[in-house]
């Protein structure tokens, strides 16, 4: 039977971008191998039009939806929304990333080339229809971020960092991939919607059973992915030992990419047998947000603290996907785009106040910083408005949207529990904007230089980005709501 | 026919015991009847070869392993060639662009191994290629990284 | 081939080295064997894979596992460069001396 696997031309305009930034990394790699170390040069700017470029085809690409590559991948509106976020945040992350390199003197083409073709790896999982692809997509995702976690490879706590997030997400690989083989075998597919079709089909009572199991394991996988409780302990390790803008990159692009599929397999494929995971993530919701937000009010390392403080986010998340509607879908995405925001910023302070080798990453350190550099320390004071969830930010819109889905979904405790936890949150968050505008200003402070300038874009990007999201958050609401009705 | 599992499996049972047999009796016969000396020659990792110099437990230097990573890579790779080629004439020139654009790929790889030195033996001096000896202090803060 | 070996016991050795794999990551102290214990659970997805592809009499079980070998071998790459700049710079593949990081 000689099919036609040929693809259309529709079928490469709609991974557009994935092709984009690939053979950008490759061209990249190629230019450090020819130009040598001698010839250093700067490819930060050819990196930007790379990512540019992709992020325009994203957007072109939702113009013509529809399934591409036998059914492999699928542009939909969801697909667009998680493509133009992880661009987005791989764009942020570079601005960070060449001034922290150049401050580090450890600038090298390699790490735009792996921050492309990880980016590249977190839209194939947005696109992804089928579960190899999520496979091949979180991996190619992954190891990139491996090699990112430790890239002063000489320094210890990067050392570490990358050998920790190695072994755990190589181990929550190996779970998801078993949960792969195992709804293989019991539905002979991997495409999603083959699988929700078998699903529905009444079948015996075994299939279920083994449905169930295969969805367990790939729950501990993506729970692993997004550092959801009780698989979160990698997370602060690795956020602390990290070169800060890898942390701000791997804080919101992969786990972004990774709620992308959790949400997509979990509402999709598993959405026939709804009752047997609803329980594990509105369990492991509640335990990621008391752990994350209990464990972050004993933090002095601001690195740590803010590991802690991703980690409750996710929690939040997960009460979104608990809620197991439509609602609680859109209230996710529109969660997870904020948060990218809040996150960058946040973390972009932290670049850029924690100086070479990352010397400065208490909390204490932070003392006077209102009154040495007001501008960094309002919009650091915007994200963290924004992180407790104040009025008029985009955190403020996407918690709002995620309790209201709970509570929707009669997830009545759950909603008073994360509310709750919330508050508690406050504390830590406060307590940095206390160090900041009531101490004196101590030796790190003083010694500050002022903000470089992909620091500062970085920076006003994020902070425009969370009071647009907080002011009129309807845009990106709406367009979420229209794409949360996935295919199936 | 043999018609259950056990039948069908009963040969290899066979081959198995007929194999320890012949192993066991080789061992006992060469220990029953050959003489038994004992010496330092004897005792010598190769009796009739060159003497050792020293501990083979010593630490390689650090190219031996970036050679086999670099090895795993590209023998793995390989793999896809098998299925393309069973279905070479189906996909006709498709798959053979697909598989030249896999080729490219993987040729990059290798062009930048290549050119950063990594399959180059000749520098002995440590500092000299990025991929110096693991003893050698570490250098400065890092350029470049190993993947 | 109506006599081979059941199914069943295929999943049921490909579940005991998923086990085993899980079993070594979680106590063995050692990080190459650690790694090794990660790459045996990718083996028993493999078998799995191959498992079900023979009783569906499809190919895309084979082929998933060719992608699962890829990937692993990818992945132990990266993983030993990593290993090798743990060891340069702390002289030990302990797991349990690397821990500078505690709050």
């Amino acid at each position: 039977m000689p099919a036609n696997f040929a693809p259309s031309a529709a079928d490469y305009l709609r991974i557009l971008p994935e092709i984009i930034m690939t053979v950008a990394g490759v061209l990249i790699m190629l230019l450090e191998g020819w130009l040598g170390e001698n010839k250093k040069r700067n490819l930060s700017v050819q990196t930007f039009v790379a990512f540019a470029a992709a992020l325009v085809s994203a957007v072109a690409a939702n113009g013509n939806p529809g399934l591409s590559f036998s059914n492999m991948l699928i542009v939909d509106g969801f697909a667009t929304f998680f493509r133009v976020l992880v661009i987005a945040v791989g764009i942020l992350s570079l601005f960070s990333a060449t001034q922290y390199l150049k401050r580090e003197h450890a600038e090298s083409s390699e790490y735009y080339a792996l921050l492309l073709f990880s980016v590249t790896g977190q839209c194939i999982m947005a696109t992804a229809n089928e579960l190899i692809m999520i496979f091949i997509g979180l991996e190619i995702s992954s190891i990139a971020t491996y090699v990112l976690a430790g890239y002063l490879r000489d320094d210890k706590r990067n050392n570490e960092a990358a050998l920790k997030y190695f072994l755990l997400g190589s181990f929550a690989t190996a779970f998801l991939l078993y949960g792969i083989a195992w709804i293989y075998g019991t539905t002979g597919s991997t495409n999603l919607s083959t699988i929700r079709i078998a699903l529905l089909t009444p079948g015996s009572e075994t299939n279920v059973i083994l449905a169930g199991t295969a969805a367990a394991l790939m729950f501990v996988g993506f729970a692993f992915k997004v550092s959801a409780a009780p698989f979160q302990i990698w997370a602060p390790d690795v956020y602390q030992g990290a070169p800060a803008p890898v942390t701000l990159f791997m804080s919101a692009g992969p786990k972004a990419a990774a709620f992308a599929v959790f949400l997509r397999v979990f509402m999709t494929a598993f959405g026939p047998i709804t009752s047997r995971w609803e329980p594990f993530v509105w369990s492991s919701a509640l335990l990621t947000m008391i752990i994350g937000n209990f464990a972050a009010l004993m933090q002095t390392n601001i690195k740590r603290l803010l590991a802690y403080s991703s980690i409750a986010n996710a929690g939040y998340v997960m009460v979104a996907i608990a809620a197991d509607s439509q609602i609680g879908v859109a209230a996710a995405m529109f969660y997870l785009a904020a948060y990218a925001f809040m996150n960058i910023g946040a973390f972009a302070v932290v670049t850029h106040f924690s100086r070479q080798g990352e010397k400065f990453v208490n909390v204490e350190d932070l003392a006077g910083l209102g009154w040495k550099q007001p501008v960094t320390a309002a919009l650091f004071s915007i994200f963290l408005l924004s992180l407790i969830g104040v009025p008029l930010t985009g955190g403020f819109f996407g918690k709002f949207y995620i309790f209201k889905a709970a509570l929707d979904a009669n997830l009545v405790w759950l909603t008073v529990l994360g509310l709750l936890n919330s508050a508690v949150a406050a504390y830590y968050y406060l307590r940095i904007l206390v160090v900041m505008y009531m101490k004196e200003p101590g030796e790190a402070t003083l010694s500050l230089q002022p903000v470089g300038v992909g620091i500062a874009a970085t920076l006003w990007i994020s902070a425009v980005g969370t009071l647009v999201l907080g002011i009129f958050p309807s845009v990106v609401l709406n367009f979420a709501t229209a794409s949360s009705a996935l295919v199936k | 026919m043999p018609t259950s599992y056990s039948d069908t499996y009963f040969p290899v049972l066979v081959q198995i015991v007929i194999a320890v047999i012949v192993a066991a009796a080789l061992v006992a016969i060469s220990f029953l009847l050959g003489k038994h000396v004992k010496n330092r020659v004897k005792d010598s990792p190769y009796e009739s070869g060159i003497a050792p110099t020293g501990s083979a437990r010593e630490r390689f230097s650090v190219k031996f392993y970036l050679v086999a990573i670099v090895f795993i890579l590209f023998d793995i790779e390989a793999v896809f060639l098998y299925p393309w080629a069973v279905v070479y004439r189906e996909l006709k020139l498709f798959g053979f662009g697909e598989m030249l654009v896999f080729v490219i790929l993987i040729l990059v790889g290798f062009f930048y191994v290549w050119k950063k030195g990594a399959l180059d033996w000749s520098h002995e001096a440590p500092g000299d290629s990025p991929y110096g000896d693991p003893d050698a202090a570490p250098q400065s803060s890092v350029t470049k990284n190993a993947a | 081939m109506p006599n081979a070996v059941p199914l069943s016991w295929y999943l049921i050795l490909s579940a005991i080295l998923f086990g085993l794999g899980v079993a070594g990551f979680i106590f063995r102290r050692n990080i190459i064997t650690v790694f090794m214990s990660i790459e045996l659970m990718l083996n028993a997805v493999n078998l799995t894979f191959v498992t079900f592809s023979y009783q569906f009499k499809q190919v895309d079980g084979h082929i998933y596992s060719f992608f699962v070998m890829v990937v692993a071998a990818a992945e132990a790459a990266v993983g030993l460069a990593i290993i090798l700049t743990v060891f340069k710079n702390r002289s030990t593949l302990m797991i349990d001396d690397v821990n500078s990081m505690k709050y």
